[in-house]
Protein backbone atom coordinates (compact mmCIF):
# COMPACT_ATOMS: atom_id res chain seq x y z
CA UNK A 1 0.00 0.00 0.00
CA UNK A 2 1.23 3.38 -0.88
CA UNK A 3 2.17 5.57 2.08
CA UNK A 4 1.44 8.84 0.41
CA UNK A 5 -0.98 10.22 -2.10
CA UNK A 6 -0.95 13.19 -4.40
CA UNK A 7 -2.65 16.18 -2.77
CA UNK A 8 -3.65 19.24 -4.77
CA UNK A 9 -5.25 22.35 -3.38
CA UNK A 10 -6.43 24.74 -6.06
CA UNK A 11 -8.45 27.92 -5.94
CA UNK A 12 -9.87 29.63 -9.03
CA UNK A 13 -7.05 32.14 -9.04
CA UNK A 14 -4.08 29.91 -8.46
CA UNK A 15 -2.84 26.53 -7.38
CA UNK A 16 -1.91 26.68 -3.69
CA UNK A 17 -0.38 23.33 -2.98
CA UNK A 18 0.62 20.22 -4.83
CA UNK A 19 2.48 17.68 -2.74
CA UNK A 20 2.62 14.13 -1.46
CA UNK A 21 0.55 13.78 1.71
CA UNK A 22 -0.02 10.94 4.15
CA UNK A 23 -3.36 12.17 5.46
CA UNK A 24 -5.67 15.10 4.85
CA UNK A 25 -8.46 16.16 7.17
CA UNK A 26 -11.34 17.81 5.34
CA UNK A 27 -14.26 19.88 6.62
CA UNK A 28 -16.89 17.92 4.68
CA UNK A 29 -20.44 19.18 4.38
CA UNK A 30 -21.67 16.15 6.34
CA UNK A 31 -18.90 16.34 8.92
CA UNK A 32 -15.14 16.23 9.05
CA UNK A 33 -13.42 13.35 7.35
CA UNK A 34 -9.86 12.26 6.96
CA UNK A 35 -8.63 10.97 3.64
CA UNK A 36 -5.66 8.64 3.57
CA UNK A 37 -4.08 6.79 0.65
CA UNK A 38 -6.40 4.24 -0.98
CA UNK A 39 -9.49 5.94 0.33
CA UNK A 40 -12.66 4.95 -1.51
CA UNK A 41 -13.35 7.32 -4.42
CA UNK A 42 -15.50 10.09 -3.01
CA UNK A 43 -16.71 13.52 -3.98
CA UNK A 44 -17.85 15.77 -1.17
CA UNK A 45 -18.72 19.41 -0.82
CA UNK A 46 -16.93 21.38 1.87
CA UNK A 47 -18.19 23.74 4.48
CA UNK A 48 -15.98 26.62 5.60
CA UNK A 49 -13.36 25.33 7.98
CA UNK A 50 -9.83 24.12 8.43
CA UNK A 51 -8.09 21.74 6.14
CA UNK A 52 -5.20 19.86 7.75
CA UNK A 53 -2.56 18.25 5.63
CA UNK A 54 -0.04 15.79 7.00
CA UNK A 55 2.90 15.17 4.77
CA UNK A 56 6.34 13.63 5.23
CA UNK A 57 7.72 17.13 4.73
CA UNK A 58 5.64 18.48 7.61
CA UNK A 59 2.07 19.37 8.43
CA UNK A 60 0.23 22.42 7.13
CA UNK A 61 -3.18 23.95 7.62
CA UNK A 62 -5.41 25.99 5.36
CA UNK A 63 -8.57 27.95 5.93
CA UNK A 64 -11.05 27.09 3.17
CA UNK A 65 -14.40 28.72 2.52
CA UNK A 66 -16.44 26.08 0.77
CA UNK A 67 -15.79 24.25 -2.44
CA UNK A 68 -15.46 20.55 -2.94
CA UNK A 69 -13.00 17.68 -2.73
CA UNK A 70 -12.49 14.80 -5.07
CA UNK A 71 -10.82 11.71 -3.69
CA UNK A 72 -9.80 8.95 -6.01
CA UNK A 73 -7.53 5.97 -5.63
CA UNK A 74 -4.22 7.74 -6.00
CA UNK A 75 -4.89 11.27 -4.93
CA UNK A 76 -7.00 14.00 -3.54
CA UNK A 77 -7.90 17.31 -5.14
CA UNK A 78 -9.50 20.07 -3.17
CA UNK A 79 -11.15 22.82 -5.18
CA UNK A 80 -11.74 25.63 -2.75
CA UNK A 81 -13.48 28.91 -3.51
CA UNK A 82 -10.96 30.64 -1.35
CA UNK A 83 -8.08 29.08 0.54
CA UNK A 84 -5.56 30.80 2.79
CA UNK A 85 -2.64 29.19 4.64
CA UNK A 86 -3.49 29.40 8.34
CA UNK A 87 -0.28 31.24 9.12
CA UNK A 88 -1.44 34.08 6.86
CA UNK A 89 -4.98 34.30 8.24
CA UNK A 90 -5.58 37.44 10.21
CA UNK A 91 -8.46 38.64 12.29
CA UNK A 92 -9.59 40.88 9.44
CA UNK A 93 -9.88 37.90 7.07
CA UNK A 94 -12.09 36.23 9.58
CA UNK A 95 -14.10 39.35 10.23
CA UNK A 96 -14.81 39.57 6.50
CA UNK A 97 -15.99 35.99 6.48
CA UNK A 98 -18.16 36.51 9.55
CA UNK A 99 -19.64 39.67 8.07
CA UNK A 100 -20.42 37.77 4.88
CA UNK A 101 -22.02 34.92 6.82
CA UNK A 102 -24.02 37.38 8.89
CA UNK A 103 -25.24 39.19 5.78
CA UNK A 104 -26.43 35.96 4.18
CA UNK A 105 -28.09 35.02 7.46
CA UNK A 106 -30.00 38.32 7.42
CA UNK A 107 -31.03 37.76 3.82
CA UNK A 108 -32.15 34.24 4.66
CA UNK A 109 -34.19 35.43 7.62
CA UNK A 110 -36.08 37.77 5.32
CA UNK A 111 -37.11 34.78 3.18
CA UNK A 112 -39.49 32.07 4.34
CA UNK A 113 -37.37 28.95 3.77
CA UNK A 114 -36.46 27.73 7.26
CA UNK A 115 -33.75 25.33 6.09
CA UNK A 116 -31.81 28.17 4.46
CA UNK A 117 -32.06 30.22 7.65
CA UNK A 118 -30.73 27.28 9.65
CA UNK A 119 -27.88 26.76 7.19
CA UNK A 120 -26.92 30.40 7.35
CA UNK A 121 -27.08 30.42 11.14
CA UNK A 122 -24.88 27.35 11.28
CA UNK A 123 -22.38 28.92 8.90
CA UNK A 124 -22.24 31.99 11.10
CA UNK A 125 -21.70 29.90 14.21
CA UNK A 126 -19.01 27.87 12.40
CA UNK A 127 -17.18 31.04 11.48
CA UNK A 128 -17.21 32.37 14.99
CA UNK A 129 -16.09 29.04 16.43
CA UNK A 130 -13.27 29.00 13.93
CA UNK A 131 -11.98 32.30 15.23
CA UNK A 132 -11.96 31.01 18.81
CA UNK A 133 -10.30 27.81 17.68
CA UNK A 134 -7.52 29.68 15.98
CA UNK A 135 -7.26 32.04 18.97
CA UNK A 136 -7.50 35.18 16.89
CA UNK B 1 3.18 72.10 -51.51
CA UNK B 2 3.66 72.34 -47.74
CA UNK B 3 6.35 74.70 -46.53
CA UNK B 4 9.54 73.50 -44.87
CA UNK B 5 8.23 74.55 -41.48
CA UNK B 6 4.97 72.64 -41.97
CA UNK B 7 6.88 69.51 -42.89
CA UNK B 8 9.13 69.85 -39.90
CA UNK B 9 6.14 70.19 -37.56
CA UNK B 10 4.46 67.23 -39.18
CA UNK B 11 7.55 65.05 -38.68
CA UNK B 12 7.79 66.08 -35.06
CA UNK B 13 4.16 65.22 -34.40
CA UNK B 14 4.40 61.80 -36.07
CA UNK B 15 7.54 61.15 -34.05
CA UNK B 16 5.74 61.82 -30.79
CA UNK B 17 2.85 59.60 -31.92
CA UNK B 18 5.38 56.86 -32.56
CA UNK B 19 6.76 57.29 -29.07
CA UNK B 20 3.29 56.91 -27.58
CA UNK B 21 2.36 53.82 -29.59
CA UNK B 22 5.74 52.28 -28.82
CA UNK B 23 5.18 52.87 -25.11
CA UNK B 24 1.67 51.45 -25.30
CA UNK B 25 3.01 48.39 -27.05
CA UNK B 26 5.55 47.79 -24.32
CA UNK B 27 3.01 48.31 -21.56
CA UNK B 28 0.65 45.89 -23.32
CA UNK B 29 3.46 43.33 -23.58
CA UNK B 30 4.12 43.53 -19.85
CA UNK B 31 0.41 43.33 -19.04
CA UNK B 32 -0.03 40.47 -21.47
CA UNK B 33 2.54 38.41 -19.63
CA UNK B 34 0.72 38.99 -16.35
CA UNK B 35 -2.66 38.26 -17.90
CA UNK B 36 -1.36 35.05 -19.42
CA UNK B 37 0.08 33.98 -16.10
CA UNK B 38 -3.21 34.44 -14.29
CA UNK B 39 -5.07 32.71 -17.11
CA UNK B 40 -2.73 29.76 -16.78
CA UNK B 41 -2.96 29.75 -12.98
CA UNK B 42 -6.72 29.44 -13.19
CA UNK B 43 -6.67 26.56 -15.61
CA UNK B 44 -6.15 23.66 -13.14
CA UNK B 45 -9.23 24.69 -11.20
CA UNK B 46 -11.42 25.03 -14.27
CA UNK B 47 -10.23 21.73 -15.71
CA UNK B 48 -10.83 19.72 -12.56
CA UNK B 49 -14.10 21.45 -11.96
CA UNK B 50 -15.35 20.61 -15.43
CA UNK B 51 -14.14 17.02 -15.10
CA UNK B 52 -16.13 16.54 -11.90
CA UNK B 53 -19.16 18.34 -13.28
CA UNK B 54 -19.10 16.30 -16.48
CA UNK B 55 -19.18 13.11 -14.42
CA UNK B 56 -21.97 14.39 -12.22
CA UNK B 57 -23.99 15.81 -15.07
CA UNK B 58 -23.73 12.54 -16.97
CA UNK B 59 -25.10 10.53 -14.05
CA UNK B 60 -27.83 12.93 -12.91
CA UNK B 61 -28.48 14.96 -16.05
CA UNK B 62 -31.11 12.75 -17.62
CA UNK B 63 -33.45 12.60 -14.66
CA UNK B 64 -36.31 15.02 -14.03
CA UNK B 65 -34.92 15.90 -10.62
CA UNK B 66 -31.87 17.55 -12.17
CA UNK B 67 -31.53 21.22 -11.22
CA UNK B 68 -32.91 23.82 -13.60
CA UNK B 69 -29.44 25.21 -14.24
CA UNK B 70 -28.50 21.94 -15.90
CA UNK B 71 -31.80 20.89 -17.42
CA UNK B 72 -32.97 24.30 -18.55
CA UNK B 73 -36.40 25.78 -18.01
CA UNK B 74 -37.97 23.67 -20.70
CA UNK B 75 -38.19 26.44 -23.24
CA UNK B 76 -35.70 28.60 -25.07
CA UNK B 77 -37.75 31.67 -25.86
CA UNK B 78 -35.78 34.27 -23.98
CA UNK B 79 -32.04 34.49 -24.53
CA UNK B 80 -29.62 36.48 -22.44
CA UNK B 81 -26.45 37.48 -24.24
CA UNK B 82 -23.62 38.41 -21.90
CA UNK B 83 -21.18 40.42 -24.00
CA UNK B 84 -17.78 40.73 -22.37
CA UNK B 85 -15.41 43.29 -23.84
CA UNK B 86 -12.65 45.60 -22.70
CA UNK B 87 -12.98 48.91 -20.91
CA UNK B 88 -10.52 50.61 -23.24
CA UNK B 89 -10.11 50.94 -26.94
CA UNK B 90 -6.98 51.10 -29.11
CA UNK B 91 -6.71 47.34 -29.25
CA UNK B 92 -7.34 46.60 -32.92
CA UNK B 93 -10.40 44.58 -33.77
CA UNK B 94 -10.72 43.05 -30.32
CA UNK B 95 -13.88 44.82 -29.16
CA UNK B 96 -15.56 45.05 -32.53
CA UNK B 97 -15.01 41.35 -33.25
CA UNK B 98 -16.82 40.35 -30.07
CA UNK B 99 -19.56 42.89 -30.72
CA UNK B 100 -19.94 41.61 -34.27
CA UNK B 101 -20.37 38.04 -33.11
CA UNK B 102 -22.94 39.09 -30.51
CA UNK B 103 -24.81 41.17 -33.08
CA UNK B 104 -24.94 38.25 -35.50
CA UNK B 105 -26.26 35.95 -32.82
CA UNK B 106 -28.85 38.49 -31.73
CA UNK B 107 -30.07 38.93 -35.32
CA UNK B 108 -30.21 35.19 -35.81
CA UNK B 109 -32.24 34.68 -32.62
CA UNK B 110 -34.57 37.55 -33.39
CA UNK B 111 -35.07 36.11 -36.86
CA UNK B 112 -36.33 32.95 -35.20
CA UNK B 113 -38.79 34.95 -33.13
CA UNK B 114 -36.93 34.65 -29.81
CA UNK B 115 -36.68 37.43 -27.29
CA UNK B 116 -33.15 38.69 -26.80
CA UNK B 117 -31.76 40.49 -23.77
CA UNK B 118 -28.26 41.86 -23.56
CA UNK B 119 -26.02 42.26 -20.53
CA UNK B 120 -22.79 44.04 -21.25
CA UNK B 121 -19.55 43.74 -19.34
CA UNK B 122 -17.05 46.40 -20.28
CA UNK B 123 -17.71 49.85 -21.69
CA UNK B 124 -16.55 49.29 -25.24
CA UNK B 125 -19.00 46.52 -25.98
CA UNK B 126 -21.80 48.66 -24.65
CA UNK B 127 -20.82 51.53 -26.92
CA UNK B 128 -20.49 49.28 -29.94
CA UNK B 129 -23.89 47.64 -29.48
CA UNK B 130 -25.81 50.68 -28.31
CA UNK B 131 -27.03 51.67 -31.75
CA UNK B 132 -28.31 48.27 -32.90
CA UNK B 133 -29.29 46.56 -29.68
CA UNK B 134 -29.60 49.48 -27.27
CA UNK B 135 -33.25 48.80 -26.51
CA UNK B 136 -32.42 45.22 -25.50
CA UNK B 137 -29.94 46.15 -22.76
CA UNK B 138 -30.95 44.88 -19.35
CA UNK B 139 -27.81 45.74 -17.46
CA UNK B 140 -24.18 46.68 -17.52
CA UNK B 141 -21.20 45.65 -15.42
CA UNK B 142 -18.48 48.24 -15.10
CA UNK B 143 -14.98 46.90 -14.53
CA UNK B 144 -13.09 50.10 -15.28
CA UNK B 145 -12.14 50.51 -11.63
CA UNK B 146 -10.79 46.98 -11.40
CA UNK B 147 -7.03 46.81 -11.71
CA UNK B 148 -6.68 43.08 -11.60
CA UNK B 149 -9.55 40.73 -12.35
CA UNK B 150 -10.25 38.51 -9.37
CA UNK B 151 -12.60 35.63 -8.78
CA UNK B 152 -14.78 37.98 -6.75
CA UNK B 153 -15.55 40.01 -9.90
CA UNK B 154 -16.69 36.85 -11.66
CA UNK B 155 -18.78 35.89 -8.64
CA UNK B 156 -20.55 39.24 -8.70
CA UNK B 157 -21.42 38.89 -12.37
CA UNK B 158 -22.53 35.29 -11.82
CA UNK B 159 -24.71 36.37 -8.90
CA UNK B 160 -26.37 38.99 -11.07
CA UNK B 161 -27.03 36.49 -13.84
CA UNK B 162 -28.28 33.81 -11.45
CA UNK B 163 -30.71 36.15 -9.71
CA UNK B 164 -32.11 37.06 -13.11
CA UNK B 165 -32.41 33.36 -13.91
CA UNK B 166 -34.21 32.70 -10.62
CA UNK B 167 -36.50 35.57 -11.43
CA UNK B 168 -37.35 33.76 -14.70
CA UNK B 169 -36.07 36.65 -16.79
CA UNK B 170 -34.49 34.37 -19.36
CA UNK B 171 -34.15 30.71 -20.38
CA UNK B 172 -30.75 30.50 -22.02
CA UNK B 173 -27.61 32.47 -21.25
CA UNK B 174 -24.64 32.75 -23.57
CA UNK B 175 -21.38 34.55 -22.88
CA UNK B 176 -19.36 36.25 -25.60
CA UNK B 177 -15.65 36.70 -25.16
CA UNK B 178 -12.42 36.34 -27.04
CA UNK B 179 -10.33 33.24 -26.66
CA UNK B 180 -6.61 33.90 -26.51
CA UNK B 181 -4.59 31.78 -28.92
CA UNK B 182 -1.49 33.91 -29.36
CA UNK B 183 -0.54 37.54 -29.76
CA UNK B 184 -1.86 37.82 -33.30
CA UNK B 185 -4.82 35.44 -33.01
CA UNK B 186 -7.80 35.85 -30.73
CA UNK B 187 -10.99 34.01 -31.52
CA UNK B 188 -14.32 35.60 -30.60
CA UNK B 189 -16.27 32.84 -28.91
CA UNK B 190 -19.84 32.26 -27.82
CA UNK B 191 -20.32 29.82 -24.95
CA UNK B 192 -23.62 28.74 -23.48
CA UNK B 193 -23.49 28.74 -19.68
CA UNK B 194 -27.15 28.22 -18.74
CA UNK B 195 -28.32 25.50 -19.12
CA UNK B 196 -24.82 24.26 -18.41
CA UNK B 197 -23.06 21.90 -20.72
CA UNK B 198 -19.80 20.22 -19.85
CA UNK B 199 -17.37 18.60 -22.19
CA UNK B 200 -17.06 14.94 -21.51
CA UNK B 201 -13.53 14.46 -22.79
CA UNK B 202 -12.10 15.90 -19.56
CA UNK B 203 -13.75 13.13 -17.57
CA UNK B 204 -11.75 10.49 -19.41
CA UNK B 205 -9.02 10.17 -16.79
CA UNK B 206 -11.51 9.24 -14.07
CA UNK B 207 -13.19 6.51 -16.07
CA UNK B 208 -13.77 3.35 -14.11
CA UNK B 209 -13.81 5.02 -10.70
CA UNK B 210 -17.22 5.00 -9.10
CA UNK B 211 -17.49 7.82 -6.62
CA UNK B 212 -19.30 8.03 -3.33
CA UNK B 213 -21.09 11.32 -3.04
CA UNK B 214 -21.44 13.23 0.20
CA UNK B 215 -24.12 14.53 0.61
CA UNK B 216 -26.10 13.25 -2.41
CA UNK B 217 -25.29 13.66 -6.09
CA UNK B 218 -28.21 16.04 -6.49
CA UNK B 219 -27.17 18.17 -3.52
CA UNK B 220 -23.61 18.45 -4.76
CA UNK B 221 -24.80 19.32 -8.24
CA UNK B 222 -27.16 21.97 -6.88
CA UNK B 223 -24.28 23.41 -4.87
CA UNK B 224 -21.76 23.33 -7.69
CA UNK B 225 -23.79 24.52 -10.68
CA UNK B 226 -23.88 28.17 -9.56
CA UNK B 227 -20.14 27.93 -8.97
CA UNK B 228 -19.82 26.54 -12.48
CA UNK B 229 -21.35 29.73 -13.84
CA UNK B 230 -18.86 31.81 -11.86
CA UNK B 231 -15.98 29.61 -12.99
CA UNK B 232 -16.98 29.89 -16.65
CA UNK B 233 -17.24 33.66 -16.35
CA UNK B 234 -13.94 33.88 -14.53
CA UNK B 235 -12.09 31.93 -17.22
CA UNK B 236 -13.78 34.03 -19.88
CA UNK B 237 -12.73 37.24 -18.13
CA UNK B 238 -9.14 36.06 -17.93
CA UNK B 239 -9.08 34.90 -21.54
CA UNK B 240 -10.52 38.27 -22.49
CA UNK B 241 -7.86 40.06 -20.46
CA UNK B 242 -5.07 38.23 -22.23
CA UNK B 243 -6.72 38.68 -25.63
CA UNK B 244 -7.18 42.39 -25.08
CA UNK B 245 -3.52 42.92 -24.27
CA UNK B 246 -2.45 40.67 -27.14
CA UNK B 247 -4.66 42.56 -29.57
CA UNK B 248 -3.42 45.90 -28.27
CA UNK B 249 0.17 44.78 -28.54
CA UNK B 250 -0.12 43.84 -32.20
CA UNK B 251 -2.24 46.89 -33.01
CA UNK B 252 0.33 49.18 -31.40
CA UNK B 253 3.16 47.33 -33.11
CA UNK B 254 1.48 48.05 -36.44
CA UNK B 255 0.90 51.65 -35.50
CA UNK B 256 4.54 52.09 -34.51
CA UNK B 257 5.68 50.62 -37.81
CA UNK B 258 3.29 52.81 -39.80
CA UNK B 259 4.51 55.89 -37.96
CA UNK B 260 8.10 54.91 -38.82
CA UNK B 261 7.21 54.61 -42.51
CA UNK B 262 5.42 57.93 -42.41
CA UNK B 263 8.45 59.59 -40.82
CA UNK B 264 10.73 58.20 -43.55
CA UNK B 265 8.40 59.43 -46.26
CA UNK B 266 8.06 62.88 -44.73
CA UNK B 267 11.81 63.15 -44.17
CA UNK B 268 12.47 62.43 -47.86
CA UNK B 269 9.89 65.03 -48.84
CA UNK B 270 11.45 67.49 -46.40
CA UNK B 271 14.95 66.95 -47.82
CA UNK B 272 13.74 67.29 -51.41
CA UNK B 273 11.99 70.58 -50.71
CA UNK B 274 15.04 71.84 -48.84
CA UNK B 275 17.25 71.01 -51.83
CA UNK B 276 14.73 72.66 -54.16
CA UNK B 277 14.84 75.80 -52.07
CA UNK B 278 18.66 75.85 -52.12
CA UNK B 279 18.76 75.22 -55.86
CA UNK B 280 16.29 78.01 -56.40
CA UNK B 281 18.37 80.43 -54.37
CA UNK B 282 21.52 79.47 -56.35
CA UNK B 283 19.74 80.00 -59.64
CA UNK B 284 18.58 83.39 -58.48
CA UNK B 285 22.11 84.40 -57.43
CA UNK B 286 23.69 83.13 -60.64
CA UNK B 287 21.14 84.72 -62.93
CA UNK B 288 21.47 87.92 -60.92
CA UNK B 289 25.25 87.87 -61.40
CA UNK B 290 24.92 87.12 -65.14
CA UNK B 291 22.57 90.08 -65.64
CA UNK B 292 25.27 92.49 -64.45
Amino acid sequence: MANTMQFDLVSPERSLASLEATAVQLPGADGDMTAMPDHAPTITTLRPGLLKVEAPAGASEYLVTGGFAQINGDGLSVLAEKAIPVAEVTRSHLDDLIAEARASHEVAKAGDDQSIVDDAAKLLADMEALGTHMSL
Amino acid sequence: MPSLKDLKNRIESVKSTRKITKAMQMVAAAKLRRAQESAEASRPYAERFNAVMAGLAASVGGSDSAPKLLRGTGSDDVHLLVVMTAERGLCGGFNSNIAKLARQKAEELRGKGKTVKVLTVGKKGRDALKRDLGDLFVGHVDLSEVKRIGYANAQDIAKDILSRFDGAEFDVATIFYSKFVNVVTQIPTAQQIIPASFEDDAAGDDSGAIFDYEPSEEAILADLLPKGVATAIFSALLENGASEQGARMSAMDNATRNAGEMIDKLTIQFNRSRQAVITNELIEIISGAEAL
